[in-house]
């Protein structure tokens, strides 16, 4: 129902817009047009721009099932790496404010995001944020596991073997 | 895991033994980073292939040493997962809880007993049978899971279930969800097997580490299928139960002691 | 066959425009509720992880099988050939379209994600009873669809017999279906047996006869048509026997449990240690749901419409009670995971479960009762499906 719904004012939206745009072209200037922060790490996404801005929910849609169903957790199409570069740098998040990358262009295009019920919107940790530490990061519980713990000269010795 | 194959089999069930196999493991992950190498040494998986019906993950818990009053499988849990302890939830009654301690006492003998209860992961679940759309699953690797992209929410599994190992989530989350676990209002919930944790290569659960970490040891957590797994080993050894037997189950949660 | 003259009733009344009025206004409610609870999640309800069907699901279970029985008289028509009946079946068919709907929304709306209504028919399991539901509702709105218009249209009445036919055996493995969804449950000691379905069946005959009666009755007394008793007469004695059928089969359903001894426990909770729901099961469901309906047809009592309209609101309150103890009655007996034991949790494991509903279910569930009469209401205004005269000697000369 949501799905309609949303689609119903996605075609408004796109009417007004037609409209506002033949009548009088200054109108335009009064929807707000989507902040699109540069993410805050690396150079570029895992596929050009333009391929991403049509085709990021078909990629999400099939990882997610990958992901799911198979196990399959590979970082190129993955959400969570999604929100680890995109996350934005005051809210720490990509959906909080409304200026955040995933929300900024939805509300724009009139589509609800089904993701955010259900999955976190900020990164994970502050080594996730680093991205020569993304890989790694969930090592991060074990590096500070070991920091605490005593390992004797004996175990050291295991590990070399 | 290599090392752990090679290691005499008297050796393999001690408590120091165990502890000390997940301190060297997770060194050689520290020797080891940063490299793809990580994935090859923890599980033998590598990330783009699908899990599969080689591995069987299980639980081997032996009530006899599940100390009365300790719940840090269940903050472990929580903790690795996300889910708001009860006792700090405002609604109780509708909280979720993915693990619970249960107390058991005959009332003839007056015998106690202590021992963790989960989702069992059955072979055979009646919550995938009656899924209307599919969304409760058995992953090749034998975890049930809830695929909350297809749940619902009509909770007809946590009518079937025998364990009641399920719960809904009744409030919205608003945000406080673990990156690594996602969870979401009115979809039902239940224990993974921290599935996260095994995808990376942990090998073992939030809740068989903190009971080891209490030096209790009574969940012991791995591939039922690896006939030289610790927990084969120890399936073949002590006498074990499922509960509710007479259901037929085929559980990969094992009880020892009840 | 003498020839039968059906006309929609005109609808232009005051009267007619309030109880359209009122009955939408109960409409808007369950929709509200339904607003609240998806807005907040179900926190704001009653239900928890102990007891995960509540209200709404007696009401929706409730009107489901409801819709089933309500066909009954223009089954008894169609397919066992009794003319006298074949005048009333045409209402029949629209109440039990009527109160499917009412039921499914319900239903539909209740669910924890109704927003992925889309999922649920798209993504089917076919070991899930559930699944096998979705399609035997669908299929009954067609097949009784298509009965109606066979019934409405002079063009198709040729076929009238086979859609009879066809919906008779649909709504038969409807209600089994009904059943099925808690008889196939293992984990709850009260379900999980074959006895539900058929248990259910009979249950939709007395529920459907009963608000069948009622709406028939309020009908002809609203728009002054001329009801003759030779009609009443008749359905008063066919209800009296599925009242009793209803009594036989739960007598048989407890007492076999009673027998077995790992019933025992959950059996006396229901029958005697279980507050509110052991009042519920003997005075409202055994009491008024079957006994006093009984005894009112069965004696002098029954020949008084008014007094039949007592019973027929007497079954119905039963009805409601009864779908109230086998729904919550069952789960809020606690699962039995360690036979012999006690058992303590901070999951409410080994206790028996509270459940309080909310205002929010509650007008939910009424919401679906009020969608089904107002379709009715609509219904019999928009289409021909009331004859404008059931008098004694209309309905004789059907016989002859």
């Amino acid at each position: 129902m949501k799905r309609l719904l949303a689609l119903g004012a996605a075609i408004l939206t796109a009417a007004a817009l037609a409209w506002a745009g033949s009548d009088d072209p200054a109108k335009t200037s009064g929807v707000p047009k989507p902040v699109i922060t540069k993410a805050i790490k690396g150079e570029h996404c895992v596929e050009p721009n333009d391929f991403m801005r049509r085709n990021h929910m078909k990629v999400l849609l099939h990882q997610r099932d990958e992901t799911v169903l198979d196990g399959i957790r590979t970082k190129k199409y993955s959400l969570k790496e999604c929100i680890n570069c995109h996350a934005s740098e005051k809210t720490g998040s990509v959906a909080a404010s409304k200026d955040d990358f995933c929300v900024s262009c939805h509300s724009y295009a009139s589509v609800k995001i089904d993701c955010f019920d259900c999955h976190s919107t900020k990164p994970q940790g502050s080594m996730a944020m680093h991205p020569l530490n993304a890989e790694t990061a969930h090592y991060a519980h074990k590096l500070a596991a070991q920091a605490h713990s005593k390992v004797s000269a004996e175990e050291m010795a295991g590990i070399a073997q | 895991m290599n090392d752990m194959k090679s290691m005499p089999d008297n050796t393999l069930n001690s408590p120091e033994r165990r502890r000390f196999i997940g301190t060297a493991t997770a060194a050689a992950g520290v020797a080891l980073i940063p490299g793809v190498m990580l994935f090859e040494v923890a599980h033998g998986r590598p990330e783009d292939q699908a899990v599969s019906s080689a591995v069987r993950w299980g639980m081997l818990i032996d009530a006899t040493r599940c100390a009365t009053g300790c719940d840090d499988c269940v903050s472990a849990c929580s903790t690795e997962n996300g889910w708001t302890p009860v006792a700090e939830s405002q609604h109780p009654r509708q909280a979720p809880q993915w693990i619970r301690k249960l107390e058991l006492q005959d009332p003839l003998t007056q015998k106690e007993t202590n021992l963790p209860m989960l989702c069992q992961h059955c072979g055979d679940a009646p919550c995938i049978d009656v899924c209307p759309t599919g969304a409760s699953f058995r992953r090749a690797d034998g975890i049930v899971l809830v695929n909350r992209h297809t749940c619902i929410g009509c909770r007809y599994c946590m009518m079937a279930c025998p364990y009641k190992a399920r719960s809904l989530v009744h409030e919205p989350l608003n945000d406080t969800q673990k990156p690594d676990v996602p969870r979401g209002v009115g979809c039902v919930e239940a224990c993974t097997f921290c599935v996260q944790k095994l995808d990376r290569g942990d090998g073992t659960t939030a809740c068989a580490e903190a009971c080891t970490a209490a030096g209790n040891d009574a969940i012991l957590f791995g591939d039922m299928n690896d006939p030289d797994s610790a927990i084969a080993k120890r399936l073949r050894e002590l006498p074990t139960k499922e509960v509710r037997a007479d259901l037929n189950l085929d559980l990969s949660v094992r009880y020892h002691g009840i | 066959m003498a020839s039968m003259t059906f006309r929609e009733v005109e609808g232009s009344s005051l009267k007619y425009w309030m109880l359209f009025g009122g009955t939408g206004l109960f409409v808007l409610f369950g929709f509200l509720s339904y607003l609240y609870m998806h807005h907040h999640g179900h926190v704001v309800t009653g239900m928890d992880n102990q007891i995960v069907w509540g209200l709404p699901h007696v009401f929706a279970v409730f009107l489901i099988v409801a819709a089933s029985g309500a066909l009954n008289v223009a089954s008894i028509a169609s397919v066992f050939n009794k003319p006298m009946y074949k005048p009333l079946a045409p209402l029949s068919a629209i109440l039990a379209l009527a109160l499917l709907l009412g039921g499914l929304l319900v239903l539909v709306l209740d669910l924890g994600r109704s927003d992925r209504l889309i999922v649920a028919m798209t993504h089917f399991n076919f070991m899930s009873m559930f699944t096998w539901n979705v399609f035997l509702y669908t299929g009954f709105f067609v097949l009784v669809g298509i009965y109606l218009w066979t019934m409405l249209d002079r063009n198709v009445k040729a076929y009238s017999k086979a859609a009879g036919t066809a919906a008779f055996i649909w709504r038969l493995t409807l209600t089994t279906g009904t059943g099925s969804l808690f008889g196939f449950l293992i984990a709850r000691q009260l379900y999980g047996t074959a006895m539900l379905a058929p248990m259910f069946i009979i249950m939709s005959f007395a529920y459907g006869l009963a608000i069948y009666l009622m709406v028939l009755v309020a009908a002809y007394a609203w728009t002054g048509r001329p009801l003759g008793d030779a009609v009443m007469m008749r359905l008063k004695t066919l209800l009296a026997v599925f009242v009793a059928a209803v009594l036989y089969f739960v007598v048989v359903y407890h007492l076999t449990n009673l027998y077995f001894a790992k019933m025992g426990s959950a059996e006396t909770f229901i029958l005697r240690d279980g507050g509110i729901l052991t009042t519920l099961f003997w005075v409202a469901q055994i009491a008024i749901g079957c006994v006093i309906p009984l005894v009112i047809l069965l004696t002098g009592l029954g020949r008084q419409r008014s007094w039949i309209m007592i019973a027929s609101a007497l079954v119905i309150l039963g009805g409601i009670a009864q779908m109230y103890v086998t729904i919550i009655g069952a789960q809020a007996y606690p699962l039995d995971l360690f036979p012999g034991m006690t058992v303590k949790s901070s999951f409410y494991d080994g206790v028996i479960h509270e459940y309080s509903p909310t205002m929010a279910e509650f007008f939910l569930g009424l919401g679906g009762v009020a969608i089904a009469l107002l379709a009715t209401i609509f219904g019999v205004k928009v289409l021909r499906l009331l004859p404008v005269n059931l008098d004694d000697a209309t309905i004789a000369k059907l016989e002859h």
